[in-house]
């Protein structure tokens, strides 16, 4: 993965970085220990990790910044990964970050020029954020230029492409209905390369380190699903590890904030918690180092790294509003509007039924009684 | 024709009534009907309170109550036994009689087929006079349970199999088969919701089927109602159609 040009200068190992900044074997190989527990690897592969740590150069990373709020970057800095978030920063080599560097204007654009050129498909392209594709991408500008141009440009030369967050995997809010910019995830702009999505909003601090470990660790992509997440963070819903879930297997729910139900830690279901249908790690990572997640601190998961949550319907439902209605409604309104209506017409229609039956029975009986007479009056002429 | 003939009048007695019997509903076919009424009432009602959970009870602690698993586990083992119907069902289409095959077929390219539907529904627009005789489904029933019991519990299946199979997890082999369904929709969440707009759809047949089939059986001129227990059309006169 990391194999640059022999032309080009050589990059420091991750090793020597971290030995540099005075971190001692001992906590290097500690780091290693709990990097591979944490990628749900056993004690086997530490040396590995460790040898990966001391041999191979340290990626190249271009981070560019689309439409997005942030959030992403200000979780990464908080990695409460075992070593402090200096190390983190050096196991890659951030070379371009418009937001995090030193540079700015066009001392950072000549670095951003320089970094494609001189790791020519040997970089990770991370992106925050996506592009607006609406009038020709005008709603984002970057240095000048839409963002869009910049993304394709630098996605070229790049050997994979992460995208963080909700905004780059799905759209996230800018893409929400109507989607006025035309926000448009990553995949869809850019079709020719590997793609590696780490949805959220913000997706978890040690999910993203964890991904790039892996990615240095083993020169290659993690396991991803179909929808392309890794599924070591990914395989699993929130609701599947719920420290709740036994009030969900109970029947025991909270039925409005205030109630004894939410003071007790009940299950979120019945005030619109998304955990059952959430593709997330926050159940067992947790956030900020394991203090707490959503679910934890008493308020429903809201889903965040699903595709389209913002246009799922309101937070605080479960059985979530039908948007194509129009109106607001959800399927039970609508499934009970039509079995209403279906009653309705039904108990008419056997109404009507019953009275064209009995109507019917009585021109009967006309005629019958008519045909009585006829046949009477025949006898008494007969007679 | 200004009499019709029937037989809980008085004044026709003396019209030939010959009650002729066909044997139209084979075994297989009427079990699975009352297997598949009875998995669908359970689906029904337990699917409605996982989706709409009633008010809970904490009479004891979690680890003492597991009143919502075992509602799903009703649910789940409903459905269970609902697909396996349904594939059974499936295999008497291909080796039972030609009744048989009607719930799998949907004859939209014939004409005679549309005309015979035109009929139908003027007959339950009280257009028409007299319904027609059939041994088997008339057109119209023939297209409702095409579209809600074969193409609806297809749709429930495959649905329902998403939704358990991300239960089971990714690694296993069923979400391999279904899981496809997740990833299409985009978020579990609108499968959720596909799924019970399915049961509501399902629940509008229900309502209209024991409406018509009731109606029919008083109305028509054959059997309907104990068909589905005997197996045999009855009919209740011998004029021709």
């Amino acid at each position: 993965m990391t194999q640059p040009d022999t032309t080009t200068e050589r990059i420091e190992t991750f090793y020597e970085v971290m030995r540099a900044q005075g971190i001692t074997r001992r906590s290097f190989m500690k780091y290693c220990s709990l990097t591979a527990a944490a990628l749900g690897l056993g004690p086997a592969f530490v040396p590995e990790i460790a040898n990966a740590m001391e041999t191979k150069p340290r990626t190249p990373v271009i981070w560019l910044h689309g439409l997005e709020c942030t959030c992403c970057s200000e979780s990464f800095i908080r990695s409460g990964h075992p070593l402090a978030k200096d190390v983190i920063l050096s196991m890659i080599s951030l070379d371009y970050d418009d937001l995090l560097m030193a540079a700015a204007g066009h001392q950072a654009e000549a670095a951003l020029e320089e970094t494609i050129k001189k790791y020519k498909g040997n970089y990770i392209l991370a992106v925050e954020g996506n592009p607006p594709l609406n009038e020709d991408g005008m709603f984002c500008i970057s240095g000048g230029k839409p963002f869009l141009d910049k993304l394709k440009k630098v996605a070229k030369d790049a050997k994979a492409i992460i995208a963080w967050g909700a905004c780059a995997s799905y759209g996230c809010v800018q893409a929400a209905a109507p989607n006025p910019t035309q926000a448009t995830p990553i995949h869809k702009v850019i079709t020719d390369k590997p793609i590696i999505k780490v949805p959220g909003c913000p997706p978890i601090a040690e999910v993203m380190t964890g991904v790039i470990t892996y990615m240095v660790t083993f020169d290659k992509m993690p396991a991803l699903d179909r929808q392309g997440r890794p599924l070591m963070f990914y395989s699993q819903r929130i609701h599947d590890k719920c420290y709740r879930r036994p009030h969900f297997d109970a029947g025991q729910f909270v039925e409005s904030w205030d109630d004894e139900g939410a003071r007790k830690g009940y299950c979120l279901y019945k005030v619109g918690c998304k955990g059952p249908t959430t593709y997330n790690a926050c159940s067992t990572v947790r956030w900020n180092e394991g203090v707490s997640f959503p679910i934890q601190s008493g308020h429903g998961c809201i889903g965040c790294s699903e595709d389209g949550f913002w246009d799922q319907g309101s937070f605080y439902d479960r059985v979530t509003d039908v948007t194509q209605f129009g109106v607001e409604a959800n399927a039970d309104r609508v499934g009970l509007a039509a079995v209403g209506a279906v009653g309705a017409g039904v108990a008419g229609h056997a109404a009507l039924s019953a009275l064209k039956r009995a109507q019917q029975k009585a021109q009967g009986h006309a005629n019958a009684v008519k045909d009585d007479e006829k046949a009477a009056k025949a006898k008494k002429e007969e007679a | 024709m200004s009499v019709q003939p029937d037989t809980d009048t008085p004044f026709h007695k003396a019209g030939t009534h010959k009650q002729t019997s066909v044997y139209v509903y084979e075994a297989p076919v009427r079990i699975w009907h009352w297997v598949n009424a009875l998995a669908i009432l359970v689906l029904c009602i337990t699917g409605y309170f996982i989706g709409q959970p009633l008010p809970s009870f904490s009479g004891a602690e979690a680890t003492y109550q597991f009143f919502f698993g075992y509602l799903r586990f009703a649910h789940f083992a409903a459905g269970m036994v609902l697909t396996v119907a349904f594939f059974g069902r499936a295999y008497w289409a291909l080796v039972g009689n030609h009744h048989a095959k009607q719930l799998f077929s949907f004859p939209f390219w014939k004409r005679h087929f549309w005309a015979e539907v035109w009929f139908e529904l003027r007959w339950y627009m009280f257009l028409e006079r007299e319904p027609k005789k059939y041994e088997g489904h008339n057109p119209l029933a023939q297209m409702a349970m095409f579209f809600f019991i074969t193409v609806a519990t297809l749709f429930m299946i495959v649905t329902g199999f998403a939704l358990y199979a991300e239960g089971l997890g990714k690694s296993h082999w069923m979400y391999s088969i279904a899981g496809w369904v997740i990833e299409l929709a985009g978020n579990s969440l609108d499968v959720h919701m596909l799924h019970r707009m399915g049961m509501w759809a399902i629940l509008v047949f229900v309502i209209i089927h024991i409406y018509v089939a009731v109606r029919e059986d008083i109305m028509s001129r054959q059997s309907i109602v104990s068909t589905m227990i005997s197996g045999h059309r009855t009919f209740k006169d011998d004029r021709p159609d």
